[in-house]
């Protein structure tokens, strides 16, 4: 792996290099614990969120956890939830 | 053993494309490429291609398919032509930076407007700075070779490959084609690529805003966007190499013989040299050999590899020679055609200075006999001296 280093831009989900990134959202991912399944079960499944997050800042946690330092709203894991879990909510009224 | 097939231009592509074990396919159509997709489709629907057709809606779209498809292992085909490749453009550079072995043909077709559905390079010359290595094609076999010869070299370097070749003129004509099968078979060890991506944890790939410098997947600080594109430039200039190197294999297999980065023809004692691009590289040598009769001491040299450049080649090849006549079928608005503007870089720094005409032949399909080479190139040597700046051919003002 370490002649990829260089010439591929590929790293471990995390913030980037602008900032709080967080700040360019207009709507916020809000879980429901009543829907989201690791959470409902008490167990250590889906996590569809964690993986398809552009920017790795949703946690493995039984109720994932999203860091809204850095989350910038794509709404993509909203999106792509199998029990719509995950709903967008305008920030004015967050 | 080697299977001949009585095909079109499209379809000696398509065949290349199943010949070489594509996984996944996405295509657009647009005339004249889209025998290629439609070809491909068939050798998906009968099962004589196990790969994955994508349809899409846009050429952009079947790019970004691509680019997902090699991140994750896949080997991907596309074909497009003129203004499809051009809406395609921004997702070239991104299959480029990204360092992914996506190997496209196009049917070559000027660019609009006016409309136009016949041949000239304009549009694969203005991709030539997307970090893709371009090969041309002068005839139906050479679009098989060539895109075979493109997977080995784009995979050993990381980087995409695009195969031209001039629409209608090849790509709707239909000639006897080798195909190397079964012997193929092994030539193309299986894709790996750069980045593999691991199962448990995700990772970002390209992400906004790269540091500089950056942790990489594993944590260990790598430097940042600068030193990547060194990395392409570097990757482009071990191209050549492993071009020479494809290609001495690909005899070996097939029995088909490809030079390198040129073609020459008669260039030992010649005094004049002709020099073109894809279909009219066959041309310039039936131009050469039809000016040698009239006792012109005259040779050809036909550019097949045009990214990277074969700068050194090209002044190797022209260093004994007093004139040369570039024929482009292209022209850079502003300056002259593409071929003639990049070999005086070339010459100059070889350090041979050869008279050099730039000519502005068949654009827009415009025909092209070799006749008018031949003329093209008697009337230089009667006129002596020229004017600077291209000399357009055959136009009807």
């Amino acid at each position: 792996m370490a002649k990829t280093k260089k010439v591929a831009a590929w790293a471990a989900p995390g913030p980037g290099d602008a900032g709080k990134t967080g700040l360019w959202r207009t709507q916020r991912p809000v879980v429901d614990p009543e829907r989201c399944t690791p959470a409902k079960k008490k167990n250590d499944a889906c996590y569809i969120c964690w993986l398809v997050c552009p920017d790795g800042v949703i946690s493995r946690g039984q109720g994932p956890e999203i860091d809204l330092e850095y989350c910038k709203g794509c709404s993509i894991c909203a999106e792509e939830c199998p029990v719509d879990a995950i709903s967008m909510v305008d920030e004015e009224e967050a | 053993m080697s299977l001949v097939k009585i095909i079109s231009g499209n379809v000696a592509a398509a065949q290349a494309a199943r010949l070489s074990g594509v996984g996944v396919l996405s295509a657009y159509p647009i005339t004249p490429q889209s025998e290629v997709a439609e070809t491909l489709a068939k050798f998906v629907e009968s099962g004589e291609l196990d790969a994955e057709m994508v349809r899409v809606e846009s050429e952009h779209s079947a790019m970004a398919v691509l680019i997902a498809a090699s991140t994750v292992g896949a080997r991907t085909f596309t074909a497009t032509s003129a203004n499809g490749l051009t809406y395609m453009h921004e997702m070239l550079h991104w299959a480029a930076g990204s360092r992914l072995p996506v190997v496209m043909a196009v049917a070559n077709r000027g660019m609009s407007a006016p409309w136009t559905i016949y041949p000239d390079l304009n549009d694969t010359i203005s991709q030539r700075d997307t970090g893709w290595i371009q090969f041309y094609c002068r005839n139906h076999q050479e679009i098989v070779d060539n895109i075979l010869i493109a997977y080995r070299v784009a995979e050993a370097v990381h980087l995409p490959a695009m195969v031209c070749y001039e629409g209608f003129i090849i790509s709707h004509t239909v000639t006897p084609v080798h195909l190397p099968e079964p012997e193929i078979e092994g030539f193309l060890p299986p894709y790996e690529p750069l980045v593999e991506l691991p199962g448990p944890v995700p990772w970002n790939l390209n992400q906004v805003v790269l540091p500089d410098p950056r942790p990489d997947g594993a944590g260990e600080v790598c430097p940042g966007y600068m030193e990547m594109r060194y990395e392409m430039a570097e990757a482009m200039s071990r191209a050549p190499e492993m071009i020479a190197r494809a290609g001495v294999e690909y005899r070996e297999i097939t029995g088909r013989s490809y030079p390198g980065m040129l073609f020459t023809h008669l260039m030992d004692d010649a005094e004049i040299a002709l020099v073109s691009m894809g279909t009219l590289a066959q041309e310039v040598e039936l131009a050469a050999d039809m000016l040698r009769k009239e006792g012109i001491n005259a040779g050809a040299v036909g550019v097949r590899v045009f990214r990277p450049f074969p700068a050194r080649e090209l002044a190797g090849a022209l260093a004994n020679i007093d004139r040369v006549a570039v024929f482009d079928r292209n022209i850079s608005f502003g300056n002259e055609g593409a071929v003639a503007t990049e070999l005086k870089a070339a010459l100059f720094d070889g350090g041979v200075s050869p008279k050099l005409i730039s000519h502005i032949i068949g654009l827009g399909g415009r025909e092209v006999k070799t006749a008018h080479l031949v003329d093209a190139v008697k009337e230089i040597l009667r006129d002596g001296e020229t004017e600077p700046g291209p000399r357009w051919e055959r136009l009807s003002l």
